[in-house]
């Protein structure tokens, strides 16, 4: 098997991307790049087609026309060897946590362990665990049903599932759509604790402001079925394009923005 | 389980491995990852407890990886020193030590008490019912004395939906049913040359008892699960909360419209069902008695009696509201899960089955009492 090569600059790069949906163009010509290490955010209004996009990388859908390459491999010429192989390397993290409701949180942990090892049950549930307690949840979150959780727990539980195979790549849909202000601000600094010891590259589908200035280290807006613009926060907010600024509803901004350091 | 597809196994040059150079020193080695770990763990060995880990042939190490260590090193053992360990893998193998003591599963309950918990939640159950039951005959007065407010529209769609549209699978199962019943008796009957006997045998079973019941039964697997999913459905969405909030009562609007729906609806489809039995009666009796269909008709004109007709067509009128309330009340009682839904809807089938049988065998005692 052609092992990719791990010093691929770009884990994501997508090529002249269409979708359609019937008579519907979510996507024309677009195109994007995701670069090893780094925190993308894709940020766009309602219907822009960010979710469609995600699902598109993960092989969930298929784009219409265009070339998606992960970790440098077109996705179109693989064989089910190869997209198992790929499977692995990324986790998933869906907006409504994707857990499953008839596991209990420590089992839903471990399943991705279980699925595709040799390794002994004591193992994996000492390891799902750890994975609850660095995504802050309490011990005795790990015996409870996923809907017997608080909607920031979930997204804990669910980021510790996302977590459970030391993703390369993390995607991340909505992670703090539904949470309060407070867990939402705990979201963000999970986030960046995450990347911090794992260092994997994200791709965070959001429009909560506050992620995308406090944790992305680019954005990319979403809009008219392309990328209208790829950059840090700071250069798409002085950007002179109409679009764009709308996104960054002036209000909204100045309260999501890090506190100017005098 | 079917074979997953995986990747072949790497290089064995980037293989994990542990060994001993001497006084509580030990060398790791290679990729502790899980790409190279799932396949099956290295043999670790036993020895001294670790004082020092080198990890200077180290490639690459993940939470698997450093978990696989951590058990190694044994519960509670002290953090050897990592001499020479990259930097992220430290960091990794360090947090994999300080994670907290995991929770353990709660001792399985004991017998007695858990029996005691579940008759108290059918007790607690059973009062609900009543509860609904009470509220649902407020309604109902309520609704009598303002007749306007009744919604004389869905009361006519719900006849439509559960009593129209359950026609053909109704008439059906009848129809096979009065074959079956003849069938079977024709067998006996025509041992003792009492061919005749037959019309007796199909209008009684069909009018008093299979009719009723098997319309019942159908509607209840029918109707009363859409009833359950229906309201269920209305209440994960908080449509039943909005509905009191703009002081409509839910149980007027959305329950009473169904109980007279199905009142009208069921007796009329058990008359059909009896038509329909007593047809299959007739062409079973023709093919396999020789008795023709004026015969039978005239044998049936004669011998039936009308409270044959009245006994099992009233009866349904009890399992139209048995199958309503209790498809609602499980409805009502849906919680805001994934999985609520369908667990009431099939709690209410199987409760309305069961509970039209029984109010069936209590009738037969009745009337046999009352020799009706």
């Amino acid at each position: 098997m052609a092992r990719s090569d791990r010093a691929v600059e770009h884990v994501i790069e997508l090529q002249q991307i269409a979708t359609r949906f019937g008579t519907r163009q979510v996507h024309e010509g677009l195109d994007l790049q995701v670069r090893r290490g780094e925190i993308l955010g894709l940020a766009g209004g309602s219907g822009s087609g960010k979710s469609v996009l995600l699902r598109e990388m993960i092989l969930l859908h298929r784009p219409s026309s265009g070339r998606i390459l992960l970790f440098g491999d077109d996705v179109a010429t693989l064989d089910d060897g190869q997209a198992a192989a790929l499977r692995l390397r990324w986790g998933v993290m869906f907006q409504r946590g994707g857990l499953f409701s008839a596991l209990n949180v420590r089992l839903n942990v471990g399943l991705p362990l279980r699925e595709s090892s040799a390794l002994d049950d004591a193992l994996i549930d000492r390891i799902a665990d750890w994975k609850l307690a660095l995504t802050g949840l309490p011990s005795d979150a790990a015996l409870k049903r996923p809907g017997e959780l608080s909607g920031g727990m979930l997204k804990r539980a669910a980021l510790a599932r996302a977590l459970a195979l030391d993703p390369e790549l993390l995607l991340l849909d909505e992670p703090t759509s539904g949470l309060d202000p407070t867990s939402a601000a705990e979201v963000h600094a999970l986030i960046l604790d995450t990347h911090a010891l794992y260092g994997p590259t994200m791709v965070i589908v959001s429009h909560d402001l506050g992620l995308l200035w406090q944790v992305c280290d680019r954005v990319a807006v979403l809009g008219d079925g392309r990328v209208l613009a790829v950059d840090n926060m700071d250069a798409l907010s002085h950007l002179e394009q109409p679009r764009v600024q709308a996104f960054f509803n002036p209000r909204q901004d100045r309260a999501a923005r890090p506190p100017a350091v005098a | 389980m079917t074979a997953r597809v995986l990747p072949p196994d790497p290089g064995a040059d980037e293989a994990p491995t542990l060994t001993a150079a001497g006084h509580g020193h030990w060398r790791v080695a290679g990729r502790w990852t899980f790409a190279h770990l799932r396949h099956g763990l290295p043999v670790l060995p036993a020895g001294t407890p670790a004082a020092v880990l080198d990890g200077s042939g180290l490639a690459a190490v993940d939470s698997v990886g450093a978990w696989v260590l951590r058990s190694w090193l044994g519960p509670g053992a002290a953090t050897p020193e990592l001499r020479q360990w990259p930097a992220s893998a430290r960091t990794l193998m360090e947090r994999a030590h300080d994670s907290v003591a995991a929770a353990t599963a709660p001792a399985p309950d004991p017998l007695l008490p858990r029996l005691g918990r579940s008759s108290q939640a059918a007790a607690q159950q059973a009062r609900d019912l009543l509860l609904f039951m009470g509220q649902l005959a407020m309604a109902a007065v309520g609704a009598l004395r303002h007749p306007r407010q009744l919604r004389w529209r869905s009361t006519l769609r719900e006849i439509e939906i559960g009593g129209l549209d359950a026609l053909p699978i109704i008439g059906l199962t009848a129809f096979l049913l009065g074959v079956v019943v003849a069938y079977q008796g024709a067998d006996q009957l025509r041992h003792y040359g009492a061919n005749f006997f037959v019309v007796e045998l199909v209008g009684y079973a069909m009018l008093r008892e299979f009719a009723p019941l098997i319309s019942a039964i159908i509607v209840a697997g029918r109707s009363g699960s859409a009833y359950a999913a229906q309201i269920g459905t209305m209440v994960v969405g908080e449509e039943v909360d909005a509905l009191r909030t703009l002081g409509v009562d839910p149980l007027q609007r959305l329950v009473l419209p169904k109980v007279l729906g199905l009142v009208v609806a069921l007796p009329l489809l058990t008359v059909f069902a009896d038509l329909c039995g007593v047809l299959g009666g007739m062409v079973m009796a023709r093919t396999q008695l020789d008795i023709g269909f004026d015969e039978f008709l005239r044998r049936f004109s004669h011998v039936m009696q009308g409270s044959a007709l009245l006994l099992g067509v009233g009866k349904t009128v009890v399992f139209a509201f048995i199958i309503v309330i209790v498809g609602c009340f499980q409805g009502f009682r849906t919680h805001p899960d994934a999985d609520s839904v369908g667990r009431q809807t099939t709690l209410s089938v199987v409760q309305a089955s069961f509970l039209v049988i029984v109010v069936d065998a209590l009738f037969s005692i009745v009337f046999n009492r009352l020799d009706l």
